[in-house]
């Protein structure tokens, strides 16, 4: 008897929103990736690039020149197979390796929505999200009933999201100093109506305030049906805001959909209704493709009939169903449970890392990354590479442009990681030139408003210290003081 | 079911919202700071008078130049040097503004190349076929190249006058010199007719705060001039700062000694922008960069960055005072002044480009990518 065994883990949902949620989340990935496309990043981030900010121990992960493009040729076609629930568990495999791999090539581009969709999808491998309205149902077999877990699963996780990102807001920054939206928003001055407002000190301590109330209360609220369908309203309005005031990309939209989970089933199929209604109009064949013969949408929420229609298996559903005294039971595998409840633990834990590094985090960045830390810092820097060759004791500085794109040398300058790494780069690079050099960094960091401090040790030659994940001690310490979480 | 449209009413309303706050820019509200009389200011008090007085001096350039070549003398020759430097130091004052048409035509890289490379240009001149608006020939055309001709082209003064006055058909170093003070000319003219012809009202009506918009293109032009071309170009490549070994034929004003007087001119230039101000010598501080640091430091009662980014040009005038008026011999003698130059003006670079921009949350090498 394990804690697989106990009841909550055979409950049953129907299999409605996770399909509704299928299906947004590929058209949105999809989308995704045709902008990235059309807005020329894949060239300018992936390919113009002479070098590549790696994560420590994927330093193997890098673009392939001119077939990058081919990388999100599959990533955006896995996405769509995902949407319209083609061979699901290949697509949404081949969609989190293909994204994740994109992700890891260079961590310049780093956003914490990219890998909230890395994880997402790695947790999408593992539920049914084809059973129902999708091709593959369609093909081997339709369920309208999923695990109920399966379904609680991406509400957990964009609990996560939410919630963390609210106790990462409470700090003295942002609580106290209003920062840095003291920085962004009288900047956005020219918003039509709400510009007016943004350079007036109630309302920026009124957006940091309710932000941070916001990021901590909304999973609560979406979870009780009483508030849900206020804090639905909240969750357009916030986004919507966010959208307006940031330059956050898809990011908003896709939390908006997402949301739609926390509903019951009966939205859901009156989404998949609507689909089923547009789709038959668009052609008969598509109709004929996606109808939804063998399902019943009962309104009591409990099950009634399914149907295991015993076509073809692509591969072995891993439920198993166990219909006894009329209720349908299902059995998910102890492996992929364990797994899941591993996969969310790690979750929990991760954002606390930066407790094991001394130091002030937004300072350092030890342990920054992967946390939610959202729009908490506007944090510039300069970097001065300082080369020392010992072959005849010649000193010169680097001019950053000619290795780095300006993105790349702007997100090096207060990242000590980036700064470790490209020192590293310029040591090889002046050793195939047959030098052998030492490197030293004159930077400066602006954290959140204040006057920009020394940030690097300059007397430290960075081709002496490894990266590795113990406190980077070449790392000046911070002169102030960040109170809070 | 009401539940239902209510979403997807919400859902249709976002995508409405969305559409009309990204389009709609046009109807632009204000906080106190008038961002638009910032520009107004820039554009009618610096920028147009600064291409004016450029403009005028490249005209006096082509007429003495005229005079000269027609009946070359030492006499105007010397007067072809002053008018060549009156129209630098003019130059000096606007080169900063490589925004509009100047962008468009790379305004800096066919005015102000060097060093010139004076074997080709010889060639290019016996050859007599030619199209300087090739980007070949960038380094071989405006202030350092007719700098050479009347300066160096020749071992002595009288030698050069000697060059000019030779009786020939078709005289190509002539012609040459002609056409490159033409050239600068019709550049310079391109780009103050298109500043009187539309472009000061697209520069000042684009007052909104976004990326493209004209105070963060211009303030990233700006602060790019002060990094490349007036910390690197004038007193950093020279002094071997990215090489580690000094190169005194890379100075400004390689023939004709007059480095420093460029230089300071460029930085005169710099601080009086900052300040708003048309020339430094004014007392008056004009609606600029240091107003408008002042505005946002009200807000987020930051420390007074204005003063420090002032004083800090003061630092550096100060040490560059200590320069000798021709860097290639201050490169040579005692190059530690240089290199102490180029400190004071790096530490305007961290003030500018860190503190500055993050002060006015401008985005500096504005990439086009999501943020977080």
């Amino acid at each position: 008897m394990t804690v697989f065994d106990s009841p909550y883990f055979h409950k049953t949902s129907k299999a409605a929103p996770l399909a509704v949620f299928r299906i947004f989340f590929g058209l949105m990935m999809g989308a995704s990736i045709i902008r990235f496309w059309a807005n020329g990043w894949i060239e300018k981030l992936y390919i113009e690039p002479s070098l590549f900010f790696s994560y420590y121990g994927f330093e193997w992960v890098k673009p392939f020149g001119h077939y990058t493009y081919s990388l999100f040729v599959i990533c955006g076609l896995s996405a769509l197979a995902v949407a319209i629930g083609y061979r699901y568990r290949l697509a949404i495999i081949s969609f989190f390796l293909s994204f994740t791999y994109i992700e890891l090539m260079d961590k310049t581009t780093y956003l914490n929505h990219y890998y909230f969709i890395s994880i997402l999808s790695f947790l999408m491998i593992f539920l049914p999200a084809d059973r129902y309205f999708s091709i593959d149902a369609k093909r081997f077999g339709t369920s309208d009933i999923v695990p109920k877990w399966s379904i609680d699963s991406i509400k957990l996780l964009l609990g996560i999201v939410y919630f963390y990102a609210g106790l990462a807001k409470l700090n003295s920054d942002w609580l106290f100093r209003a920062m840095p939206l003291k920085i962004w928003l009288p900047g956005r001055y020219d918003i039509p109506v709400l510009g007016d407002f943004l350079h007036q000190e109630w309302v920026i301590y009124a957006f940091s305030w309710g932000g941070a109330i916001y990021d901590l209360c909304i999973p609560f609220l979406l979870l009780w049906k009483r508030t849900r369908l206020v804090a639905f309203v909240l969750v357009v309005i916030f986004h919507v805001l966010t959208r307006v005031l940031f330059p956050i990309g898809m990011f908003p939209y896709i939390m908006i959909v997402s949301a739609l989970i926390f509903f019951d089933t009966k939205l859901h199929e009156r989404i998949v209704d609507g689909m089923t209604k547009v789709l038959s109009v668009i052609s008969s064949a598509t109709r004929n493709l996606f109808s939804n013969e063998g399902s019943t949408n009962k309104e009591d929420g409990s099950l009634t009939t399914f149907e295991m229609t015993q076509k073809k298996e692509l591969y072995p559903p891993l439920e198993r169903f166990d219909v006894s005294r009329g209720r349908v039971r299902f059995k998910s595998p102890k492996w992929k449970l364990s797994l899941l409840t591993i996969f969310f633990a790690i979750q929990l834990l991760f954002p606390w890392r930066y407790l094991l590094y001394p130091g002030e985090l937004f300072w350092t960045e030890e342990g920054f990354r992967f946390s939610w830390r959202v729009m908490l810092m506007e944090k510039a820097g300069y970097a001065n590479f300082k080369i020392v060759d010992r072959t005849n004791d010649e000193v010169f500085y680097i001019d950053n442009s000619d290795f780095l794109t300006s993105f790349q040398e702007k997100q090096m300058s207060f990242q000590p990681d980036f700064i470790l790494e490209y020192a590293h780069y310029l040591r090889d690079h002046f050793a195939t030139q047959g030098k052998e050099v030492e490197v030293y960094v004159e930077s400066f960091v602006a954290l959140n408003g204040r006057r920009s401090q020394p940030y690097i040790d300059p007397s430290v030659d960075l081709t002496k210290q490894k990266e590795t994940f113990k406190h980077k001690n070449w790392i000046l310490p911070f002169k102030d003081e960040i109170k809070g979480i | 079911m009401k539940k239902a449209y209510l979403i997807l009413g919400l859902i249709a309303l976002l995508g409405v919202m969305l559409i009309g706050c990204t389009e709609d820019e046009g109807d632009v509200a204000t906080d106190n700071f008038n961002r638009k009389a910032m520009l107004e200011s820039w554009a009618d008090n610096i920028i147009v008078p600064g291409y004016e007085s450029y403009v005028s001096s490249l005209e006096n350039l082509n007429a003495v130049a005229e005079t000269f070549t027609s009946s070359p003398s030492l006499d105007n020759l010397s007067n072809l040097r002053t008018a060549w430097l009156d129209a630098n130091l003019a130059w000096q004052k606007v080169a900063m503004f490589e925004i509009g048409k100047a962008e468009a035509i790379t305004l800096i890289n066919f005015t102000n190349i060097y060093p010139t490379n004076t074997d080709d240009l010889v060639s290019t001149i016996e050859s007599g076929d030619y199209d300087l608006t090739s980007i070949n020939k960038q380094d071989e055309q405006g202030f350092p190249a007719i700098e050479y001709l009347i300066y160096n082209v020749r071992e002595t003064d009288q030698a050069i006058v000697d060059l000019y006055a030779q009786e020939m058909a078709n005289h190509p170093y002539k012609i040459f010199l002609l056409d490159l003070t033409e050239r600068l000319e019709t550049l310079a003219t391109s780009v103050l007719e298109d500043w009187k012809t539309g472009y000061r009202d697209t520069f000042v009506n684009n007052d909104g705060s976004e990326a493209t918009s004209s105070v963060n293109k211009l303030v990233n032009d700006y602060i790019f001039y002060y990094e490349k071309h007036l910390r690197a170009g004038k007193i950093g490549i020279p002094a071997g700062v990215f090489t580690g070994s000094k190169s005194t034929e890379k100075v400004e004003g390689l023939y004709s000694g007059k480095s420093k007087e460029l230089f300071m001119a460029g930085l005169d230039a710099m601080q009086a922008f900052f300040n708003g101000k048309p020339d430094s010598n004014l007392a008056a501080e004009g609606i600029g960069l240091k107003t408008y640091l002042d505005f946002v430091q009200d807000i987020s009662e930051g420390e007074d960055l204005g003063e420090l980014i002032n004083a800090q040009f003061e630092s550096a005038r100060d040490q560059a005072e200590r320069l000798s008026d021709d860097f290639s011999e201050q490169v040579e003698s005692d190059n530690s002044v240089m290199l102490e130059t180029y400190d004071e003006l790096q530490k305007n670079v961290v003030n500018m480009k860190v503190d500055m921009l993050q002060a006015l949350n401008i985005r500096v090498d504005y990439v086009d990518a999501d943020g977080d």
